[in-house]
């Protein structure tokens, strides 16, 4: 017997199911109950319950590309930080292969990089890789941080939102996904990619939102060129003023 | 943000359920079953990952939750699952008389059983060799702050997406001038004959903190418990409804 409807908001301890169903992810299962263990929204496919958690930290799975900044410089490999419970590593060898030079010339602390997880094991070690294409180190640009259950939202259906946003602002947008977004374009179009992304963040769980993202894109795009005429207007007002003064 | 407040309602019950020997009302005028008017706000810090506000009676509590993120000091490390670390400390402007600041016995001893009540509600297994940082602050006290603090933490690890077996309540019951009663405020604690703070999952029912201290019949002992049980219901029903509010529902 189901007892939530498909896409509720449920909350840690609530009972999803009785009886016949099997727990997904963010459920657990108690006496015949399926509970669930997130604040989420319920999705149900046949007998299967799952919850997507609406806030949650990265947890790092081999395959993953994520955006690392560099914390420390070791011996043979640098530390990462990857916005994640378990710190990454880089090792040395990733980069050099078998050639032997300093790791500080390369990349130096407060790099930041996209990477590929290359493999984590048992005791949460997460050894990253730059071997792919794509991958490296980011100069300029900006970061924005977001929970990283919200990145599939963001990147859309076969990335039709970050297309989306990519067109309209002529930025470049790398997506990691622990949740860190890279961002470098003009200034001020960075500044709405910024804009745009966080409603994304903040409005996640709602329906129909790659049409409200395209009007938001818009209005704020105008804004921007009108915004550069009325200053315009105004400082010639100054001027005007200032003239008037004088005489 | 979105406040929700509760008191009408709490007020109306059965009476059958429970018996007293007088039902008079109390110095504050509520029912002997009866919470302080109660409001409950989860996510209103930027910074924390997870984070609550609470309000019961004249008690404002501020919860922080951080992480699970990386452990440094190795002792304490344990490679199958996470840590809760709990931190409950006053405001020096939260009571009457100035507070010193700092850890004090009482505050330590808060801060270890509210860790203590929050864990067995929480999955540590899923993230090994990590640690999950409660901060409580009391920002004004009347009367059962470690309740309030462990009932506004819970929210916190809620709003902060750490997976949890069930939502943790808490609620104090105990005697003031000779009646069995329900959320004792600062007054009827320090004049009454006794005091039952409890912590417990409102699902299961599993307690997770019981202390009691001053004297008690066995049959008031049952009865306190009963009202405390029940007060841990409506607040569990408020956590609930304080985190659904958060996203509009």
């Amino acid at each position: 017997m189901l007892l939530v409807e498909d896409k509720q908001i449920v909350v840690p301890g609530e009972i999803l199911a009785e009886g016949d169903y099997h727990s997904g992810r963010g459920t657990f299962k108690e006496e015949e109950k399926v509970c669930s263990s997130l604040v989420g929204l319920v999705a149900v496919r046949d007998k299967k319950i799952s919850v997507i958690p609406l806030q949650s930290k990265y947890i790092p799975k081999r395959g993953d590309v994520v955006i690392g900044e560099i914390t420390d410089i070791r011996f043979s490999m640098w530390n990462l930080d990857i916005n994640s419970p378990y710190s990454g590593i880089l090792p040395a060898a990733e980069v050099f292969g078998k050639e032997k030079r300093e790791l500080n010339r390369a990349f130096d602390v407060g790099d930041v990089l996209f990477l590929r997880v290359v493999d984590v094991d048992e005791v949460k070690k997460v050894k990253l890789g730059l071997k792919g294409r794509g991958l490296g180190k980011f100069r300029g640009g900006i970061l924005i941080h977001i929970t990283p259950t919200k990145v599939p939202r963001l990147i859309g259906k076969k990335g039709s939102m970050i297309n989306m946003i990519k067109d309209q602002t002529r930025c470049e947008v790398v997506v990691g996904q622990n949740g860190i977004v890279w961002v470098k374009g003009k200034p001020e179009m960075e500044r709405v990619v910024q804009k745009v992304v966080k409603t994304i963040e903040e409005e996640a769980h709602t329906s129909g939102l790659t049409d409200r993202i395209r009007d938001m894109l818009m209005e704020l795009l105008e804004e921007g060129t009108e915004k550069t005429e009325t200053e315009e207007t105004s400082k010639k007002e100054e001027e005007d003023f200032k003239e008037e003064l004088i005489q | 943000m979105i406040i929700i407040l509760t008191s009408k309602s709490i007020g109306n019950n059965d009476k059958g359920t429970l018996t007293t020997s007088s039902t008079k009302k109390r110095r504050d005028g509520r029912d002997f079953d009866e919470l302080r008017p109660l409001k409950i706000e989860a996510g209103v810090l930027e910074r924390a990952d997870g984070s609550a506000y609470l309000e019961i009676g004249d008690n404002k509590v501020l919860a922080a939750v951080y992480g699970p993120r990386e452990l440094h000091v190795r002792r304490l490390l344990k490679p199958n699952m996470a840590i809760l670390r709990c931190r409950y400390n006053m405001a020096p402007f939260s009571v009457e008389d100035r507070k010193r600041p700092g850890p004090d016995r009482r505050s330590v001893e808060i801060s270890k059983l509210t860790a203590e009540a929050l864990n067995p509600a929480v999955f540590l297994e899923k993230f090994p060799r990590s640690t999950i940082d409660v901060f409580i602050e009391v920002l004004q006290a009347e009367g059962g702050t470690r309740c309030a603090g462990i009932t506004a933490a819970s929210v916190a690890l809620a709003d902060a997406g750490i997976p949890m077996r069930d939502m943790v309540a808490a609620c104090a019951a105990g005697k003031s001038d000779g009646q069995v009663i329900m959320d004792l405020s600062e007054w009827e604690d320090k004049e009454g004959e006794a005091d039952l703070p409890i912590a417990m999952m409102p699902r299961t029912g599993d307690i997770t903190l019981l202390q009691m201290d001053g004297h008690l019949t066995s049959d008031e002992f049952e009865q306190a418990l009963d009202l405390a049980i029940k007060g841990c219901q409506i607040i569990g029903e408020e956590q609930k409804n304080a985190i659904k509010n958060r996203y509009g529902d």
